[in-house]
């Protein structure tokens, strides 16, 4: 065991787990703001609503996202011509780029479909009596069924942001270096393989859990008002 | 668009090894599964601990670092111990068994969870009931507990199955000829990326197909036996 190459490293590191932070967040974030949108989409009685999104959906949680990550950096350098002459390529030349718009597209799928399940679990008797108030529309979403199905997927919807972390070191594939990234282009260096790549299962596991811990204090907070009445009750 | 230029047997041969590395990995799954679900249930207290610590370690690491680790740390980690003995080895891993045991592996934390909430899921009367008929704690677990629960752990371990098969593409970075890594070597022959890399989606997207048909029916036959209420 090689202890002073992991010293050596520490400050790569660093900067690495500031890209997977970076990543991760940026793609949670678009991410969330995309699955409300999918999954208000997805409970439309009209299929010219419904049914691309639950191709989108489908497409997305049924294929691998090693795949859709090279679909997107390498694929799109067969349009290449395309993308120029709409003055997109610059973009997705951006290995930086494609990672997040990768991660943020697959997110919202998984996501979207967590929420759609959270929107059919909202009780109707709240729907019922919002309409009776005179609610409807986009007030009645924003108001009493979104906060309810969030609060509801919320627990699912923290095992999802758990797997995009995770998954963000599949953005080493694509050169980003982030903490995997890091740890394969100082093990290719140093030869100290397990030390390196032990040490970036270390900071993965108090990241995952340092999320859990966040993601569960949400939690008690937004469902604050529930607890409350089980206990009085 | 969608010509292969004759690379489409590459495709599909990379498609069989997913396959196989996935039916391979799934059954380590499986067993390790079965196992720790088993020593978290158990009363001993270094078992239960022990698979705890399994579960909550595996599903808070990346597959991808897991594998690498294996790959690459593994066979220097078994050099360096080899030097400190004072020998000299050389080890090498066979990509597939690497890839294949490191999925297993991870996925085994995944179906812990399935096995042990589908053997509580088993009324506890049963048991009780084999008990009263004079079967012993590992009669009643082969004839009462394994055959009721996999109605039970169907659905979760679909899932796992269909997560798990879709996570052997990070087996291409260890330079496996399966599915990906085929895609990729299309890819750059042909210089259509594009192209072939949604080739091997579809691929993807079809083993998922026929992966849910046979979920579905799997569950219809564990359920035959059920009465509908």
């Amino acid at each position: 065991m090689d202890i002073g190459v992991i010293i050596d490293s520490v400050p790569e590191f660093a900067k690495g787990i500031a890209i997977t932070f970076e990543i991760t967040a940026i793609s949670v974030a678009v991410g969330f703001c995309l699955a409300i949108v999918l999954s208000i989409m997805r409970v439309s009685k009209n299929p010219f609503v419904w049914m691309p999104v639950y191709g989108f959906n489908f497409y997305f949680r049924g294929t691998p996202l090693l795949v859709q990550l090279f679909l997107i950096y390498y694929g799109s350098g067969q349009f290449q011509e395309f993308f120029s002459k709409v003055g997109l390529w610059h973009l997705f030349n951006e290995a930086y780029f494609c990672a997040i718009l990768t991660l943020t597209l697959n997110t919202a799928a998984y996501a979207g479909e967590i929420f759609r399940g959270g929107i059919e679990g909202v009780s109707f008797g709240e729907i019922e009596a919002a309409r009776a108030c005179g609610m409807s529309g986009v007030k009645l979403y924003r108001r009493i069924i979104m906060p309810a199905a969030i609060r509801i997927a919320w627990p699912a919807y923290t095992n999802e942001v758990v797997f995009l972390l995770q998954a963000s070191s599949l953005v080493s594939i694509i050169t980003l270096m982030d903490i995997t990234g890091v740890a394969r282009v100082a093990a290719a260096r140093t030869f100290a393989f397990y030390e390196l790549f032990l040490f970036a299962a270390l900071i993965y596991l108090a990241l995952v859990y340092g999320v859990i811990f966040v993601f569960r204090k949400i939690e008690t907070r937004i469902t604050a008002h529930l607890v409350h009445e089980a206990s009085s009750s | 668009m969608f010509d292969l230029e004759g690379y489409g047997h590459l495709l599909w041969d990379g498609g069989l090894l997913t396959l196989k590395v996935g039916l391979f990995s799934m059954v380590i799954a499986l067993l390790l599964g079965l196992v720790a679900a088993l020593c978290k249930l158990s009363k001993i207290r270094i078992l239960d601990f022990t698979a705890g610590l399994y579960t909550t370690v595996i599903r808070g690491i990346p597959e991808l670092v897991l594998i690498l680790l294996v790959y690459y740390g593994g066979p220097t980690l078994v050099q360096d111990f080899a030097a400190m003995l004072g020998r000299d080895i050389y080890v090498d891993l066979n990509p597939f068994f690497a890839g294949s045991m490191t999925i297993g592996f991870i996925y085994g934390a995944f179906a812990t969870e399935v096995f042990r909430g589908a053997f509580m899921a088993v009324p506890r009367g049963q048991i009780e009931a084999a008990r009263a008929c004079g079967m012993g704690p590992f009669l009643s677990f082969r004839r009462i507990q394994m055959p009721q629960m996999w109605r039970f752990a169907i659905p979760g371990l679909g899932n796992v199955w269909m997560v798990l098969i879709k996570a052997t593409a990070l087996i291409s970075v260890i330079q496996l000829p399966e599915l990906m890594r085929n895609a990729d070597v299309a890819a750059r022959s042909t210089r259509k990326p594009f192209t072939c890399f949604f080739m091997a989606s579809l691929i993807y997207l079809l083993i998922t197909i026929l992966s849910l048909v046979f979920q579905q029916w799997a569950e219809k036959r564990a359920n035959r036996g059920v009465r509908r209420e």
